[in-house]
C-alpha cells in the first residue's frame, strides 16, 4: 500500500508502463476519475520529457499522507543536459523541440504541488503531488 | 510496437483506438492513415477514442495533425467518443484542439460527416 514503485525509462514503451502504474496507484489512493486522468497525463508528459531530452530517466511513484488525506507523489529524474531557464521552460508554448511546449506548464496546472529542479549539466528532477479530495 | 488498424467503410475510414498508445504507434498511425486516405480516395475519417483513457500533448498533437493532413488530402476528420475526464484534462493542459471536429459517439460522427459533405459538394 505504501512503499515506493519505480519505472526506469529507456523507451516509449516505458512511458506507457509509467501511465499504467500511476493509474493503478491513483485508484488505490482514492483519486477521483478526473484526478486520476490528470495525474496520469502529467506523468506521461514528464516521463516523455526525460526520454526525449535526456535519453531516459527514472520515475518513482509514492503514496503520501497528510493528516487524513492521501495523495500520490511522482518524482521524475534524469541525468540529461538540464534546463538553463526554468521560468522560460514553464511558459506555455515554449519548446526547443518540435512539441507544443505544454508538457511542463500544462503538468503544473494538472497537479496540486509542482517542483522543478534543474540547471545546465545538473540533470532535471520534477516532483509533483496530487491529493485525494 | 502495436499498430492501430484502419478500417474502410464505403468512402469513410474508421480508426478505433483500443490500445494504450505509445509514441511509435501514434506516428505509425499518422502515416498509415495518410496512405489509406490516398489509396482509397476516402472523403471522411472517423477516429474513435472511446477506449482512450488519456490524451496528452503528443496524442493531442496527433489528432490535430491527422485532421490537418486529411483536410489537405480532401477528407474530413471527426474524433468521436472523448471521455469527459479526458476533455477536462485536455483543456487544463492547454490543448483546445481548435481545428479538430468532434462528436459524442460514432453514430453522431457519421451524421456529422454526412452533413459536412452535403454542405460542401
Ligand atoms: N527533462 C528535461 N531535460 C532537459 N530539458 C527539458 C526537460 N524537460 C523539458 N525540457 C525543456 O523544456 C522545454 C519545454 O518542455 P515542455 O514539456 O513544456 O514542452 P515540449 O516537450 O517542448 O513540448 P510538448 O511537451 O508540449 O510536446 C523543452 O522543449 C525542453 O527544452
Ligand atoms: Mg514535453
Amino acid at each position: 500500500m505504501t512503499g515506493e514503485r519505480e519505472v526506469v525509462i529507456t523507451s516509449s514503451a516505458d512511458v506507457v508502463a509509467v501511465r499504467q502504474l500511476v493509474r493503478s496507484v491513483a485508484i488505490e489512493v482514492g483519486l477521483s476519475l478526473v484526478d486520476q486522468t490528470k495525474i496520469v497525463t502529467a506523468a506521461s508528459e514528464l516521463a516523455r520529457n526525460a526520454l526525449v531530452y535526456a535519453g531516459g530517466g527514472d520515475v518513482r511513484i509514492l503514496v503520501v499522507e497528510n493528516g487524513h488525506r492521501r495523495g500520490l507523489k511522482l518524482i521524475v529524474t534524469d541525468d540529461g543536459p538540464g534546463i538553463p531557464d526554468l521560468e522560460l521552460a514553464l511558459t506555455d508554448g515554449w519548446t526547443t523541440g518540435n512539441g507544443l511546449g505544454l508538457g511542463l506548464s500544462g503538468s503544473r496546472r494538472l497537479v496540486d504541488e509542482f517542483d522543478l529542479l534543474s540547471g545546465p549539466g545538473k540533470g532535471t528532477t520534477v516532483t509533483v503531488t496530487k491529493w485525494a479530495r | 510496437m502495436q499498430r492501430v488498424p484502419v478500417l474502410k467503410l464505403g468512402d469513410v475510414l474508421i480508426v478505433s483506438i483500443q490500445i494504450d498508445l505509445e509514441d511509435q504507434s501514434v506516428l505509425a498511425l499518422q502515416e498509415d492513415l495518410a496512405d489509406a486516405v490516398v489509396d482509397h480516395g476516402a472523403r471522411g475519417v472517423i477516429i474513435d477514442i472511446t477506449a482512450v483513457e488519456i490524451v496528452d500533448s503528443f496524442i493531442g498533437r496527433m489528432l490535430a495533425t491527422i485532421a490537418g493532413m486529411c483536410r489537405m488530402l480532401d477528407a474530413q476528420t471527426v474524433v468521436v467518443g472523448m471521455r469527459p475526464a479526458v476533455a477536462i484534462t485536455l483543456v487544463e493542459l492547454g490543448l483546445s484542439l481548435g481545428g479538430v471536429r468532434t462528436a459524442l459517439n460514432l453514430e453522431k460522427g457519421v451524421a456529422l460527416l454526412d452533413h459536412i459533405r452535403s454542405a460542401t459538394p
